[in-house]
Formats: structure tokens, sequence, C-alpha cells
């Protein structure tokens, strides 16, 4: 019976994180345009809501295609592989102090930083499986800006770590719930969120995708549904980061007359407008840039950030 | 420093587009065309509501799509008019050259740019989908005051001297 409610509850938190990435596809969508002069989707149902709903109906209704001198199964894979990894991610990310998953859980934060390193199989496999030269560019691309920016990332996520003293999210996020660990953190949460949109490949860090230069980057061959979870992916994966970002260093669930979950959720939203704000105001960089930002900017300011906040721990202690 | 001055500005130049709109909503807000507009090819008639079209097919030469099809016919009164005219708008690409071949002004562009249809058939207007009757732009340009067969019963002009003509 226990279980049987588990199941339940799981499938429901499954079916709104769909809905979530929809919603989000939709809500880019009329921010972008709110952005660009533009009206953006507004027919269907109320601000145009359903258009999130016309958008999955539409994906699912067309045809299930593999190209002919694509690799089957690894083609076939890889979309579920980017799906499922940024999915998995939200086991371990606390809403409010105990309404999460796993978020308790003591190797919650390597969990999400092997999760993300397993999405980059899934891109990587995608766009090399399809057997296109576009597709390849843009996995090359992925794998090489994921490796670059992951550990920035990583760095900056230990500094946290030292701080706080735990590897749980549920931990992190109490240790900022009094001075939001930004303010002890400054320069790491500036390689964090940058190093984060990078992670989540986003405008203005879409080299894995380049419309302009790469048809569709590593998902040029994909379409129907399959192309829908490269998009789940990627959309979840931003809701993932943007989570992140708002529980590790804008204080996470506390904050005054509402409710923790609330707090989360609004700090959660604030993060992803800004992202979209982002995209409709940043050009995409070129390749090298991109690589110089990551290795010889970012990298040596985590390493920094780092080694200050050890020496503040050591010397100060931990807050 | 000036990099981060640029950052900053991007931002903030999206976010002054915030109150305008460009998009209309189409259907329930026209949008406002100008006169000149290239549109739907009608044909006009003048003030004193004769059809102007005097089928002498230069629009239909001058089409690049070809697709201007008309015959002409001679009224009793001797005057020339288009006893067919045909325009297959799923052709067409309102580059407006009919209306600038036009030595009558019988052919004219309109503002009128929705009118889809769902069988190729319905493209083709004939000539009674094609007249208006109005005259148009020009309302007051009758080509029978300038040429054409009334031409014959004004005397004769003087002929020109050319070195009179010498600059």
């Amino acid at each position: 019976m226990l279980i049987a409610l588990q199941v339940l509850a799981m499938l429901a938190t499954l079916l709104a994180l769909l809905g979530l990435a929809g919603f989000l596809v939709f809500a880019e969508r009329r921010v972008l345009a709110l952005l660009q002069n533009r009206l953006g989707p507004n027919r269907l149902g109320p601000f145009g809501v359903g258009q999130a709903l016309a958008d999955a109906i539409k994906l699912l209704a067309k045809e299930d295609f593999v190209p002919r001198f694509a690799n089957n199964w690894l083609y076939r894979g890889a979309p579920v592989l980017v799906a499922a990894s940024a999915l998995a991610g939200f086991a371990v990310l606390p809403l409010a102090p105990g309404v999460s998953w796993a978020g308790t859980w003591n190797i919650g934060l390597l969990l999400l930083l092997a999760l993300s390193s397993l999405h980059v199989y899934g891109v990587f496999l995608g766009g090399w499986s399809s057997n296109n030269k576009f597709a390849l560019y843009g996995a090359i691309r992925a794998v090489a800006q994921l490796i670059s920016y992951e550990l920035p990332l990583g760095l900056a996520l230990l500094a946290l770590v030292l701080l706080a003293g735990s590897l749980s999210l549920q931990g992190l996020g109490q240790a900022g719930s009094g001075l939001p660990l930004i303010v002890y953190q400054p320069l790491g949460f500036l390689v964090f969120a940058i190093a984060g949109v990078a992670e989540t490949q986003r405008l203005p860090f879409d080299l894995a995708e380049a419309e302009s230069e790469l048809v569709a980057g590593y998902h040029t061959e994909y379409g129907g549904m399959r192309f829908g979870f490269f998009f789940l992916g990627e959309y979840l994966g931003l809701v993932l980061i943007a989570a992140l970002i708002a529980l590790l260093y804008l204080g996470a669930w506390s904050g005054p007359f509402l409710p923790a979950c609330c707090w989360m959720l609004l700090k959660t939203a604030l993060v992803i407008l800004v992202f979209f704000w982002m995209r409709a105001s940043l050009p995409r960089p070129r390749y090298d840039q991109l690589l110089h930002w990551g290795w010889n900017a970012l990298l040596p300011l985590a390493i920094l950030n780092l080694l200050l906040t050890a020496l503040a721990a050591a010397w100060w202690g931990t807050p | 420093m000036k990099l981060w001055r640029r950052f900053f500005a991007s931002f903030w130049t999206t976010l002054r587009q915030l109150p305008r709109r460009d998009t209309l909503s189409y259907p329930e807000q026209q949008p406002q065309l100008s006169r000149r507009w290239r549109g739907r090819p009608v044909l006009t008639r003048d003030a004193d509501g004769e059809e102007r079209c005097v089928a002498c097919e230069l629009c239909s030469a001058v089409c690049p799509t070809q697709c201007i099809a008309l015959e002409g016919a001679d009224r009793p009164d001797g005057r020339r008019f288009a006893e067919s005219f045909r325009i297959n708008f799923a052709r067409c690409i309102y580059c407006g050259l009919c209306e600038e071949a036009c030595p009558t002004l019988a052919i004219q562009l309109s503002p009128e740019f929705a009118f889809a249809q769902s069988e190729r058939g319905d493209f083709v207007y004939s000539k009674e989908a094609l007249l208006i009757d109005g005259p148009g732009k020009h309302p007051d340009y009758r080509y029978y005051d300038h040429a054409g067969v009334r031409i014959r019963a004004l005397p004769p002009a003087p002929a020109v001297e050319p070195r009179s003509n010498l600059p």
C-alpha cells in the first residue's frame, strides 16, 4: 500500500516536472517576445498558456522517424538519456526542509554533478549517432564546453561545501537559511552562475546548438518527441540550475511571511526570469572565446575563490 | 571595464523594449496600409461609370508571371473593351507592373491582401470579380479626354516647326 502510494506520488512529481518544462517553453517564448517588441503566442487559453499543451500534442503526434544513416540504438537512446538525467536530478532537490525525495542524502551534490556529466553523454551520443557533420560538430562543441565549464562549477561548489560542511542539498540549504551564502561567496556565485548557464547550454552558451552556424547542432537529425526529449532535458536542466542558484546562494527557502516552499519557488522563478532576460540580451561568443573564458578566466577565479574561502574558514571558522 | 559596461548595457537595451509592441493582434487589429500598398489588382471605372479597360493587353504582356489573360472586342460605338478578363492570383506576385503599364489607369493594385482559398481553381478571378464600381486612385482621369476615338473630331494641331524647338 505504502509502496503504491509512493509510486503514485513519484508519477505525480514526474508529471508536474513535465508540465513545468512545457510551461517554461511557453513562458520563455512570451518573455522573449516582450523583450523583442513582439507579442508571442497569446491565442490558446488565458495569456496563451494552452500553447504549451498544443506544442506537446504536436510533438507527440509527429512521425517517429529514424534516418537511414543513423546508428539506430544510440540514436533512440540518446534523447532518453538526456531527459532522464535531467529528471533524476530533481530527486535530491529539496523544495523546503523535508519536502523532497532524497534531499537529505549525504551525496546529493555529487549526484547532481554526476548527472550533469551523464547529460553530456546523451548530447554527444545523439550528435554522433546521427551521422551528420553538423550534429557531430555540435556534439563535439557540447563536450568541450561541458568539460571546460564543469571544473569551475565543481570548484565553486567545493567552496560552498567547505562553508556548509555538508554534501546534502538540504544541509547546504540550511547553511544559507541565516545569511544567504552569496554574502560570503560573491565570487563563487559569479563563477557558479556563469558556469551554470554554460552547463545548461542555453544562450549565450548555446554553441552546441548554434542555429546560425550548425542548423540545429547536435539534434539536427531529430524530430518529433525525440527532439522533444532534448528540449525537455534543456528546460529541466535550466530549472535545476536556477533552483541550485536559489538554494545554494540566495538563501534557499528562508524569507518572511510566505511558507518555505513558496520562497524557494519564487527565488527559482526569479533566477529563471533572469536567464530568459539574458537570452534576449547577450550574443553568442565565438567558440575559442568560450573556451578561453572557461580555462583562463573562470577556472583561475574558481581556484582563487576556493583558496580564499579555505583561508577564511581556517582563520575565522565557518558561519 | 569597457566589456562589463557593454555587458550591462545590453541588458538595459532589451529591458527598455518592454513597453513597446510592433506586432498587431491581426484579425482584431487591422494594419494601417499605405495608399500605395500593392495588394490584389482590380479593374476600375471612370467617373461616368464606364469601364476604363480598352483591352490593349499591355498588362498581360508585361506581367512577369503571365497570370493575366484577356480578350478584347469592339463595342457598337467603336470603342474597345475587354470581353473577358481573368487573373490567376495563384501566380500573381503583386509586382504592380500591370498598373504601371496600363495606359488608361484601368488596372490598379488595391490594398486588399487577405484572400486565401482552399482550391487552386478559386484563385482565378473573372472579370465580374475584378471589376469595381469606383474610379480607384485617380478619380478624374478619363482616357478618352486625351486620346482614343474622340481625338478624330478635334481639329488637327498645327504642325511643329522643328527649329523652334531648339534650346
